[in-house]
């Protein structure tokens, strides 16, 4: 099946490549990841070009009022359920909790920091027994900026759902805290109108002992690209990233992930998953992964999958690994792109299964196992059956 | 009176050192009921008889004919074949990410029959069957063969032979891989779908071992693409002792004419 594929364990010691912007004389080029330039100021950025490593698989004309317009950044409507256990407000910018996960490394995401009012505050402070799902549907077409800190105290559990729909120009922030021993399942679910802009950077924190699930959905939008990061900053510190993403013709689906380890004995998985149907479908996943001198131990390994289900599409599929110290348990990518597999197909046929019915259940097969492991039945649910309604126009 | 019909059935390959003939010329009838032991060495043609008759696109038929009761077998999609009552339980099969084992069973048999089992009494059958292939219930939550051991796999195979109840069935050496134990339940439910629906069973295997447990009524031996001997049980009592040789040195080196199609 696999057009592209590499599956590598990245031996002890040695380097990944990590591709940085072209060198220039006035500036250094980026050699890892580490060295990243961060900002919470839109215009210590430099001017988008489209031609940077952070921009040039995005179609960046399409989203330049995001990047540099004026961008609303009042509160909007929201809607959510009372759960013992969760609070939802809005805080001022002057709140501490405000900036205590991460900062922007590019210049939309710095444009949505500059701009916006008040942020939306999630937390969690126990266990929570059902989902803290807060949906937003009337954003409207005027470009926006949002901020919003999900914050998990130490030992709480919980599962957070930030459900988006409707019509949206949006440039965000959202942070993820996890204190000591937490357990915080984030799912960002994308089912935006066909036009919607959304460009998101989500920063995570990750505590002693603490884990994090996070999970990206991108099923509808015109542009999406959702970035997730998770610090995995002290002791035993481990992050699970997983993403599922379904692209039409049209339609432009990213996501860049990365995870810094940066403390002993600290464990992350990636799994990404995407299909792509129909002229000018585009998919774009880059993972990173940086393991830093502090993080002795450290266990991690990333994976993308593409299935292009019809001519016209392209994904790109980029895994980096940097690896600063040789005292690790293990560290390993894998990325593959390709077609139908025949075997399958030829599987469920034999079993008097119609062509149709079996690339429909392969399809569902493949991306469903991301959503198997969010661990909400009802939501769960949900998203196959908006998984069903995607492949209605596969054949 | 089922009977499954393959005359002078050539077959080819591509491969990177360009087309290979594997099958020159095969003559085997199968009636309802009975149960044909295919044997023979490594490489003489066995399992791509098994693909060719469930429709593999990679099996490209040169020259011959299949027919179920007189129907047209190579006419008919992969699918098709199977809703007209052939089933390949195979050597190695597929694993499907994200479709658990009850979800693709009542999809097969949904697809079989042209409607959907009723819900209750399909459970019950399902739960009863695996109980007979000693399975675990925890089994149908699983991805179809997804991290399935050698004899889960094969467990796994035999199940939908029981479940969607095929006229015909082609077992592609389900005996190999299987520990002692694991074969007797295996072919346990292999007789026991034998039993209860009149089965033709074409059992495709490399060693006499299984023969023990499923008795054929008919064995042919496979030399080079085509059936060079031909006999009752008596005939895989002698393979037995003799192993493949004597049809390698007789069979391959100057190829007589095979022995003639039987009944």
């Amino acid at each position: 099946m696999a057009v592209v594929s590499t599956d590598a364990a990245e031996r002890l010691g040695i380097r990944a490549h990590s591709d940085g912007p072209a060198a220039s004389p006035s500036r250094i080029p980026v050699q890892s990841r580490a060295e990243r330039f961060s900002s919470f100021e839109h215009d210590d950025f430099p001017e988008v070009t489209g031609f940077e490593a952070e921009w040039k698989l995005t179609p960046v004309d399409r989203i330049r009022s995001l990047i540099d317009g004026e961008l609303d950044g009042s509160p909007y409507p929201i809607r959510y359920p009372e759960v013992e256990g969760a609070s939802v407000e809005w805080l001022p910018r002057s709140d501490a909790r405000v900036g205590s996960a991460g900062a922007p490394e590019e210049r939309a995401s710095a444009n949505a920091w500059t701009s916006f009012e008040h942020a939306l505050h999630i937390g969690i402070d126990g266990a929570i027994e059902t989902a803290m799902t807060v949906t937003r549907g009337e954003l409207g077409d005027t470009p926006r900026a949002a901020h919003t800190i999900v914050t998990a105290a130490p030992n709480s559990r919980g599962l957070v759902v930030l459900d988006s729909q409707g019509g949206a120009a949006l440039s965000e922030n959202v942070e993820i805290v996890l204190g000591e021993g937490a357990q915080l399942t984030v799912v960002s679910l994308q089912e935006w109108d066909g036009s919607a802009l959304h460009l998101a950077s989500h920063f995570a924190r990750v505590g002693r002992n603490a884990r994090l699930r996070h999970f990206v959905v991108s099923l509808g939008g015109s542009v999406v690209r959702v970035n997730p990061s998770a610090h995995l900053a002290e002791e035993g510190a481990e992050a699970e990233l997983f993403g599922v993403y379904f692209a039409d013709a049209g339609q432009h689906l990213e996501q860049r992930v990365f995870v810094h380890h940066d403390a002993p004995h600290s464990r992350s998985r990636v799994t990404y998953k995407g299909a792509l149907n129909g002229d000018g479908a585009r998919t774009v996943w880059v993972g990173d992964v940086l393991i830093a001198p502090s993080a002795p131990g450290t266990d991690s390994y990333e994976q993308n999958r593409n299935l292009v289900l019809s001519e016209g599409t392209r994904a790109d599929s980029i895994p980096n690994l940097e690896i600063e110290t040789g005292d690790i348990v293990g560290a390993g990518h894998a990325s593959a792109t390709g077609r139908f597999d025949d075997e399958q197909l030829f599987y469920l046929q034999s079993r008097g299964i119609t062509e149709d019915e079996a690339r429909r259940l392969v399809v569902l097969g493949f991306l469903s196992e991301i959503v198997q492991k969010i661990g909400e039945p009802a939501l769960e649910a949900r998203l196959l059956s908006a998984l069903e309604d995607e492949l209605g126009a596969v054949r | 009176m089922s009977t499954l019909k393959i005359a002078g059935l050539k077959v080819s390959i591509e491969t990177d050192q360009g087309t290979k003939h594997i099958l020159k010329g095969v003559d085997l009838t199968i009636n309802e009921g009975e149960v044909h032991a295919v044997m023979g060495p490594n490489g003489s043609g066995k399992s791509t008889l098994a693909y060719t008759i469930a429709g593999h696109p990679r099996y490209k038929v040169e020259g011959g004919s299949i027919t179920l009761d007189g129907e047209d077998v190579l006419a008919m999609s992969v699918d098709a074949r199977a809703r007209a009552g052939l089933f390949l339980a195979m050597q190695y099969p597929v694993e499907i990410p994200g479709v658990t084992v009850s979800n693709f069973l009542r999809t097969a048999k949904t697809s079989i029959d042209g409607a959907a089992p009723a819900i209750r009494g399909w459970a019950t059958t399902v739960r009863d069957s695996m109980k007979n292939l000693r399975m675990d219930a925890e089994f149908a939550t699983r991805n179809v063969n997804e991290g399935f051991s050698g004899g889960e796999k094969k467990r796994h195979e035999i199940l939908q032979l029981e479940l969607l109840k095929p006229k015909f069935a082609v077992l592609d050496e389900t005996d190999s891989g299987l520990d002692v134990d694991a074969l007797k339940i295996v072919s346990e439910g292999v007789n026991r779908a034998h039993g209860t629906t009149g089965l033709g069973i074409l059992l495709i295997t490399h060693y006499t071992r299984i023969l023990r447990y499923i008795k054929p009524d008919f064995v042919h031996v496979f030399v080079d693409g085509r059936v060079a001997e031909e006999g009752g049980p008596e005939l895989a009592d002698r393979l037995e002792d003799e192993g493949y040789d004597r049809f390698l040195v007789d069979g391959v080196t100057d190829t007589p004419e095979p022995a003639g199609a039987q009944a």
